[in-house]
């Protein structure tokens, strides 16, 4: 069954701070069965945004997108709501969430679900490494974050 | 090889495309111009990638499956069977039980369905449907959704099946753990089949739908579709004991470019006496060629173009019927335009949906024989074809179960020189004598995109994927510019 609240992560986990994404929902699911005030959660993450993702937003209430960000000034992240946008990405990589957003309106023929984008800001992204020391102080913060973006579940 | 090294290349403007987009990860061209626009040099850079050789390197062998699916984005189930391949050789010489051969066959078929799928539709469609040089706003998969919804919803809900084909064999949609050494963890349950099943036929039908889109835009246009990027060169792959076209497992065969048979049914076991892989100074992707015809001659192409030319046949009816009249369409001789390796990815992406429903229907596939016994060894290689390519994986075990050599060839690898000589071929036509417009560049992206979206596997995170052009005079001055952001937008002229 669909849950009503989505958190969908994506990045690559041996690829330093880019692990960022999966990192936070290994955190959320670990602590999701201790807070059934959330309500019921489905986590899902890949290696990257795409099309096809588009259908996971279908049944939900409300969607958290997390990524890593490269920018400094998202430290130690950054958390908005964001809207479809007739995206003009052209990597098979940057599909935005907001990309995402407009393929489903596109497919369905209806406005989708409220979403919002975390973009935690990562340093490195080397192969092999683990998360910098950085990004484990910023995971800390988006997490408690994300809790309390999960109790404040719409009623 | 002509264009690869200028005789004076100080002397000459210096174009780099960097990252190539719509690929999977960091590739760069470089160009070089003289003042008149005239081509001297090309040459595509594969930046990253070796590295994970090392970084599989003292692991336990039996992490490896798993570990290297973190390879690539787009095709990971390809790295795991393909290391499960290699593993089976360590922990039991290579055998499987029927239903562990099938799921494994499943699972990679529905790989081959999933990955043509993205290929296709999301990152190449944009160009063929909209021209190479059309607004590049528009030139995307969401431009393909609001111009044509059909055809997007066709390539969404196709990858949507062949991911749910790699759930449900693997366990979970992405890092899956299905396939092990030696065998596979689980089997499917009637419920699981059933749920594949009620919508494969729409998949089958999808898929020849695509087949006829491909087809009809190279016949609508055959002096582009037919010519464009064009490597006259030979082809290999596996083909099965018969001579038809296998996904999963089979022996090398080589035709040359006119089609005769160089070698055949020859043990992948023996690659590296087969294969040398050779090293350019500018690139850290190797350059592979067939060793008995040596690095000028032995340079080959793997994928869809080739597998299709190289087969007998294609074990599943509309598919090979498919595969008749795209051999009949090249005449005597086998096909090379670049473009042809997008009708030859969609007849693929029939046979992998024909295959996954023939798979389904077979009871082993729910079997309870898992796992397979045999004597440990020291060394394994494992072989597929994943999506663009032939694929091998090549490891040594010690006592202690840890892995102290890797050798991966990946389908970009094999596919290296060809590309290169691709990209030429299409610099040479298309910006010789040209003022350098970001439609012109798309061109060589095109070329690249027809062998492969996916150069290596690299850092994906917000605001990390920028396009840079610089055009460099001889005194290493910049005199143009083009960027484009992680959002399309375009921006032109020098700093």
């Amino acid at each position: 069954m669909t849950a009503p609240t989505l958190i969908f992560g994506w990045g690559n986990p041996s690829r330093g701070d880019d692990a960022l994404g999966p990192a936070l929902l290994d955190a959320v699911e670990a602590l999701r069965d201790a807070h059934p005030q959330w309500g019921p959660v489905d986590i899902l993450t890949d290696f990257q945004l795409q099309v096809e993702h588009a259908l996971d937003l279908e049944g939900r209430e409300r969607v958290l997108f997390v990524d890593a960000s490269a920018a400094v000034a998202d430290a130690p992240f950054r958390a908005e709501a964001i809207a479809p946008a007739k995206d003009s990405s052209f990597t098979s990589h940057a599909l935005s969430p907001q990309g995402v957003m407009h393929v489903y309106a596109e497919i369905k023929g209806s406005a989708p679900p409220p979403c919002t984008l975390l973009a935690i800001a990562g340093e490195t992204f080397e192969l092999g490494e683990p998360l910098s020391p950085a990004a484990k102080s910023h995971l800390k913060a988006a997490l408690a974050w994300t809790k309390d973006w999960l109790a404040a579940r719409p009623a | 090889m002509e264009l690869e090294t200028a005789k004076t290349p100080d002397a000459l403007k210096r174009i780099v495309i960097e990252p190539v987009s719509r690929v999977e990860g960091h590739g760069k061209v470089t160009i070089l111009l003289d003042d008149d626009n005239q081509v001297h040099q090309v040459r595509l850079h594969i930046v990253e990638f070796r590295g994970f050789e090392k970084f599989i390197e003292g692991r336990p062998y039996w992490e490896v499956p798993v570990l290297v699916q973190r390879l690539c984005g787009i095709c990971p189930v390809s790295h795991h069977l393909a290391a499960s391949k290699a593993m089976d050789m360590i922990v039991n010489g290579g055998i499987l039980t029927p239903t562990a051969e099938k799921i494994r066959r499943l699972m990679h078929y529905g790989q081959m369905l999933q990955s043509h799928a993205l290929h296709f539709f999301h990152l190449s469609s944009p160009d063929l449907l909209f021209g190479f040089d059309s607004d590049v706003a528009k030139r995307n998969i969401v431009g393909v959704a609001a111009a044509n919804p059909d055809v997007a919803k066709m390539g969404v809900l196709l990858r949507k099946f062949g991911q749910e084909v790699i759930r449900v064999t693997s366990g979970k949609r992405v890092h899956g753990t299905g396939s092990v050494p030696g065998g596979v963890n689980k089997s499917l349950t009637i419920e699981e089949r059933d749920y594949l099943l009620k919508d494969i036929d729409q998949m089958i039908a999808w898929s020849r739908d695509a087949v006829g889109i491909i087809k009809g835009l190279h016949k609508s246009n055959p002096a582009l579709y037919d010519v464009f990027g064009a490597v006259p060169s030979t082809m290999m792959s596996l083909v099965d004991d018969k001579g038809d076209l296998d996904f999963y497992h089979g022996a090398l065969r080589a035709r040359d470019k006119d089609g005769e048979v160089i070698f055949d049914q020859v043990s992948y076991q023996g690659y590296n006496t087969l294969l040398t892989e050779g090293v350019k100074s500018w690139s850290y992707m190797k350059f592979p060629y067939i060793t008995a015809l040596g690095d000028e001659k032995g340079w080959y192409k793997v994928g869809p173009l080739a597998r299709i030319q190289n087969c007998d046949r294609i074990p599943t009816p509309h598919a090979e019927a498919e595969r008749a009249e795209f051999v009949a369409y090249g005449g005597a001789k086998p096909m090379h335009g670049s473009l042809g390796f997008h009708w030859a990815r969609m007849i693929e992406m029939l046979c992998a949906a024909e295959t996954i429903k023939d798979l389904l229907l077979d009871s082993d596939i729910m079997g309870a024989d898992l796992m397979a016994e045999g004597p440990r060894r020291e060394e394994g290689i494992g072989v597929i074809e994943a999506p663009r390519g032939t694929l091998f994986h090549h490891y040594r075990v010690n006592e202690d179960d840890l892995v102290t050599y890797a050798n991966l060839i990946v389908s970009t690898t094999n596919n290296n020189t060809a590309m290169n000589v691709a990209v030429r071929d299409v610099a040479k036509n298309y910006l010789t004598g040209h003022e350098i417009t970001e439609g012109l560049l798309n061109h060589i992206e095109v070329a690249i995109r027809c062998f492969d979206p996916c150069l290596s596997c690299a850092t994906h995170a917000l605001g990390k994927m920028p396009l840079e052009v610089s055009l460099v005079d001889a005194s290493g001055a910049e005199i143009d510019r083009m960027t484009k952001d992680g959002e399309g937008r375009i921006g032109k002229g020098a700093l």
